[in-house]
């Protein structure tokens, strides 16, 4: 995994700072940053691994419609990055395969 | 102007696997496909190869779905053959899932006289909550139980037509895709098949769905079929949890969970409306309550071709010799019998069955004839 993404933040200096961590790893976002973004930012390009072959996928389409960017937030499998923002302390997880059908959730359930 | 032996009239599910089975007889074979203005019934299916239930009223339906069944694995081998495609045909039996102690009774007794009609030979059994639980470990404290048909299974039916549309093209069927049919003439020799000059062909088999109504009665034949909407819920895919299909619920292959068996009668209209999209869900989730946090991806409704009684219409015109009527609600669970027993009559053989003659359309006569 590249330390160095090809995406380059605009300066913004108005927006506070956000961590939240994907896969063990700190990332540093800002606020109003969806999650996919602040993935892409700290050059991260693997969000998940398909069901059916396990193909690595990230971010694409950035607005809700390709589902590329599946990744677990906080205890909920199959959550579209790119539709959620972050929030400090956000547990974000790679998304590997297929969810289980729902004992997985340990009753943590996401308010996304 | 088109000229060919077979003019199947219809590429859906029925239609392709009568041409399939035609032109694996060795027959000349054109296939006029609507289009997607269709209500594409085949595009719209549960993807179910089920036994258990139908029949009722008229035995020889189970019989001629039982062996539908048994013939399945032979027609899902020789597609893969030819085609390379993995239908996904699983029958590890299935079961029809109650809620209620009364439903799992009158299911039961339903059967019961199927299996007295049928001389003893029709298996099924009915499982209580506990024995279930024993084969369907995720199933709700609601469930009452449940009846297992060991004979049900299910496929993925858009590989289905699509093996059978690779099948039948690969050894030389030709397809007419945007080709609706208005009009079927009857000639001295022959049919016209649309509007002039249209095509020629030696015979013509009515597979058009509830398009058949209109076509029927052009060649002297009688097909009194009406739509029946069925709303189906794709779920995103999870791992796997259930090993069967179930008449209301199944996991497809690939994971996702499919959820339907809902029945409306709505006419011509194929859309999904919140409230039984709701009920479907809501009762999915008493059935399996570990579905709850599942998200919907899809939804659609799709019409069944249903005949007054449900079963299915095989006729042939006795004014006009050379056309055949194929007509049913089961276009999967049938598509066997269809390709291999169904097709080789059409082309000329014997009738497969003795009952054959059950499914003509004069079941439903007004009075019978003087």
């Amino acid at each position: 995994m590249p330390n160095d993404s090809r995406f380059r933040r605009l300066p913004d200096p108005g927006r506070r700072a956000v961590a939240i961590v994907f896969d063990g790893r700190a990332v540093q976002a800002r606020e109003g940053d969806s999650v996919a973004a602040a993935i892409l930012a700290a050059g991260i390009a693997v969000t998940r691994r398909t069901p059916v072959s396990g193909a690595p996928r990230g971010p694409y389409c950035m607005m809700g419609v390709c589902f590329d960017c599946l990744v677990e937030i906080d205890g909920m499998p199959n959550c579209q990055a790119c539709m959620v923002e972050v929030r400090e302390g956000m547990r974000v997880r790679l998304m590997a395969g297929a969810r289980g059908p729902g004992a997985d959730l340990q009753g943590s359930k996401a308010d996304d | 102007m088109g000229e060919t032996e077979f003019a199947v009239i219809g590429g859906g599910l029925v239609g392709m696997a009568v041409a399939f089975g035609l032109q694996r007889e060795g027959r000349r074979v054109t296939v006029f496909d609507e289009g997607d203005v269709a209500y594409r019934a085949s595009r719209g299916n549960f993807g179910l190869v089920w036994v258990q239930g139908k029949g009722v009223g008229m035995p020889d339906y189970a019989r001629w779905s039982r062996l539908s069944a048994a013939l399945w694995p032979e027609l899902a081998a020789e597609l893969q053959e030819d085609t390379g495609l993995d239908l996904e045909l699983r029958q590890p039996g299935g079961f029809d899932i109650c809620l209620t102690e009364e439903g799992l009774a009158a299911a039961a007794a339903r059967l019961d006289t199927l299996h007295t009609q049928l001389d003893g030979d029709y298996p099924f059994e009915v499982l209580g909550h506990n024995r279930l639980r024993e084969m369907l470990p995720a199933i709700g404290p609601q469930v009452a139980g449940a009846i297992y048909g060991p004979e049900d299974g299910h496929t993925n039916p858009l590989v289905l037509l699509r093996a059978l549309t690779t099948a039948f093209t690969r050894r030389g069927g030709a397809i007419e895709n945007g080709a609706p049919v208005r009009d079927i003439e009857p000639q001295s020799s022959g049919f016209r098949i649309g509007s002039d000059p249209g095509w020629r062909a030696e015979k013509v088999v009515l597979c058009a769905g509830l398009g058949n109504a209109q076509l029927a009665p052009m060649v002297g034949m009688h097909a009194p079929v009406k739509p029946n909407r069925g709303q189906v819920l794709i779920c995103e895919r999870v791992k796997p949890f259930l090993p069967y299909p179930t008449a209301q619920i199944r996991q497809v292959g690939e994971g996702a969970v499919q959820i339907g068996d809902s029945k409306e009668d709505v006419g011509f209209d194929d859309g999904t409306t919140p409230q039984v999209m709701a009920a479907i869900a809501k009762r999915a989730v008493r059935i399996f309550p570990l579905l709850e946090n599942l998200r919907v991806v899809r939804a659609w409704g799709a019409l069944r071709v249903m005949s007054p009684d449900g079963h299915p219409i095989y006729d042939q015109s006795r004014r006009h010799p050379g056309a055949y009527l194929v007509t049913c609600h089961s276009g999967v669970t049938l598509a066997a019998s269809h390709a291999l027993r169904l097709a080789p009559w059409i082309a000329g053989g014997a009738p497969p069955v003795p009952y054959l003659e059950t499914f003509g359309a004069e079941r439903f006569a007004v009075s019978p004839p003087a």
